[in-house]
């Protein structure tokens, strides 16, 4: 029987809800109750009335409110859940239970005692959380601190076990670090890797993979979402070829997991890479995926005390695992809700921008995650209109951000000059957006970057009539 | 990139109050255009360029910068940069002006170690600025 949201105190049934702090005052709903009842039966029933009544407030409140509308106006919009999002506070309700004496602190790695087996019990339930947002079996989902440990997992690990069937390695120019620095490592222990181009959208066309692979090519390593420009990579085609050819395929779903379906069973993926923390889950958790059928071996990277089948040992991270479960089980409820919202947010902010002179998108818009949208300002360099839009929080691909003082390798390989990169800006919207952030944004960006043209010799040039690539730069 | 206050305050000054802080330009036509020394450096490529103009008056026998103007696309510590030099520039001889080092800038503006390039391209431009105003004696 399910008894969700139920627990006994004193042989009464009670009803626990986990809502999020800036909505508890607002509902002014108890959130301990107890149903009074001690038979599980009526027990049930006063639940699901319970959570009725509890569920049509909510939804309505969690579809407009930010946790930061009371003081909105006097903060930062944050605009960068592309680099990592707040942690949703059903999650950070079911982690605090993790952890103290009260809590499921147990080893879920010891066997002779309860405090091991509710752990366990946590870690497992977890999983299935986790597995079920990908349709896959709870066995292939292995813990990991984050999705660059998963990356690195995947890459060295199938590339070392099965270097003996070949040493080349298929993956693209527009990776994450995560994987990029993977086989670049593997390349000085005298592996191959193929780095693909992206067409000029920032797709990696299917084509291109079947070209590039040889008789000794093991790994295809690509990316589902990407991260700087939010381009979807057709992963189900891919796979058709990867297959085929016996290749190991990997994709790295740091930014897609949650976001958009993702069907393990009918998707022809070897190995996934996941995080929580992109997804409103806690940082230092992620998992990878290792598909049993047909089977794929990988070689561990940590040895120890053979934890998760002997693939990454290591003490179990209850709290953090938890978490994650959590955020991917919510991120089921809520994906369709959350994407309708994003799509929204980006068609106000392109709607209020498009018009301007010298506007150009990184990437797409028919062809990618809407929650990620990256866009050029020509003549402004990103950085200095960062700076300017001081209540926004986004990113961009100039080098001024970066220590390297080189602009995004992302926007270079998708063929964009080097002037269109650095004048890069990110933005990226998630769960606790509201509109009115959106729509703000609209005249912040409009006036910032009228005001810094007004100071751009490129602009004056521009305006001028003078053609820039003409022009040698001392 | 935490900036200095300092970096923070002359960038938004100048975004708020662009001919305030002498953004602007002469171009050719302009009344006293022969008399203003142009210098543009950086590329769009590297994200900085700096264009920057010095009018100069001919006072008790030395060349002297009466007013200056510029425009600058880059970063927010390359504005606040140009928006320094310009301060430090008005009033001075040309040879005075050919000495101002770009530790000073750095020194004022307590520009981080990453961000000393464009206090560099501001010593470049006013360099440039200089040597195109006796360019232009030279042709007279």
């Amino acid at each position: 029987m399910d008894k969700k949201y139920l627990f006994k105190r004193n042989n009464v049934w009670w009803v626990k809800l986990a809502v999020p702090v800036y909505l508890r005052e607002k509902l002014g709903f108890d959130l301990r109750k107890s149903t009074g009842e001690k038979d599980l039966e009526k027990a049930l029933l006063v639940r699901d009335s319970i959570v009725s009544e509890f569920k049509s407030k909510f939804s309505k409140d969690i579809e407009q409110k930010s946790p930061f509308e009371s003081d909105f106006l006097n903060k930062t919009t944050y605009f960068d859940y592309a680099s990592t999002t707040p942690v949703d506070e059903r999650v950070i309700e079911k982690m605090k239970e993790c952890l103290s004496f009260e809590g499921a602190f147990g080893n879920s790695g010891s066997r002779s005692h309860v405090y091991g087996w509710k752990a366990e019990e946590l870690v497992e339930e977890a999983r299935f959380n986790v597995a079920n947002l990908l349709s896959c079996d709870p066995r292939e989902i292995i813990w990991t601190s984050g999705a660059t440990e998963s990356d690195n997992l995947a890459i060295k690990g199938a590339a070392y076990f099965y270097k003996s069937k070949g040493r080349h390695i298929i993956t693209s120019k527009i990776e994450h670090k995560a994987v990029l620095d993977v086989c670049r490592q593997l390349e000085k222990e005298n592996f191959e890797v193929t780095y693909l181009d992206p067409n000029e959208s920032g797709v990696i066309p299917p084509q291109a993979v079947k070209d590039a692979i040889r008789e000794d090519t093991v790994l295809v390593s690509l990316m589902q979402i990407n991260n700087e420009i939010g381009v979807l990579n057709d992963i189900e085609q891919i796979g058709l070829i990867t297959r085929e050819n016996g290749t190991i395929f990997h994709v790295d779903a740091a930014q897609s997991a949650g976001k958009i379906p993702i069907d393990l069973s009918k998707l022809n993926v070897d190995l996934m890479s996941f995080s929580a923390h992109k997804i409103y889950g806690p940082k230092g958790i992620g998992a990878l995926y290792i598909r049993r059928k047909p089977r794929v071996r990988l070689q561990p990277l940590f040895h120890g005390g053979g934890q998760e089948r002997g693939i990454r040992a290591g003490t179990l991270p209850t709290h953090q695992i938890v978490g994650m479960g959590e955020a991917f089980r919510i991120a089921q409820e809520q994906m369709e809700i959350d994407h309708k919202r994003l799509t929204d947010f980006r068609s106000i902010l392109w709607n209020g921008l498009k018009d301007m002179e010298e506007v150009y998108i990184n990437g797409s818009i028919d062809n990618s995650f809407p929650g990620i949208f990256n866009m050029s300002f020509n003549f402004v360099e990103g950085e200095s209109l960062i700076m300017a839009l001081k209540n926004i929080a986004v990113s961009s691909g100039s080098a001024c951000t970066s220590a390297s003082l080189e602009p995004s390798y992302v926007l270079r390989a998708l063929g964009r000059p080097d002037e269109l990169a650095h004048s890069s800006i990110r933005f990226s919207f998630g769960r606790f957006t509201r509109k009115e952030e959106v729509e703000n944004t609209v005249d912040l960006v409009k006036n910032s970057v009228s005001q810094l043209r007004e100071i751009s010799p490129l602009w004056e040039m521009y305006q001028d009539g003078i053609d820039l690539d003409k022009i040698e730069w001392a | 990139m935490a900036y200095s206050q300092k970096v923070v305050d002359k960038f938004e000054e100048t975004l708020k109050n662009p001919e305030g802080a002498s953004v602007g330009r002469w171009k050719p036509g302009d009344k006293d255009f022969h008399r203003v020394g142009t210098g543009i450096v950086g590329a769009p490529a590297c994200g900085d360029v700096m264009k920057l103009q010095i009018k100069c008056e001919n006072i008790e026998g030395e060349n002297r910068i009466v007013d200056a103007r510029f425009k600058t696309y880059g970063c927010g510590s390359a504005i606040a940069s140009s928006g320094q030099l310009i301060d430090m520039l008005k009033g001075k001889t040309l040879e005075e002006a050919q000495n101002i080092s770009n530790q000073e800038i750095v020194d004022i503006l307590e520009l981080p170690a990453i961000k000393i390039h464009c206090s560099v391209l501001a010593e470049e431009a006013i360099h440039r600025a200089i040597d195109d105003f006796k360019s232009l004696r030279n042709n007279d």
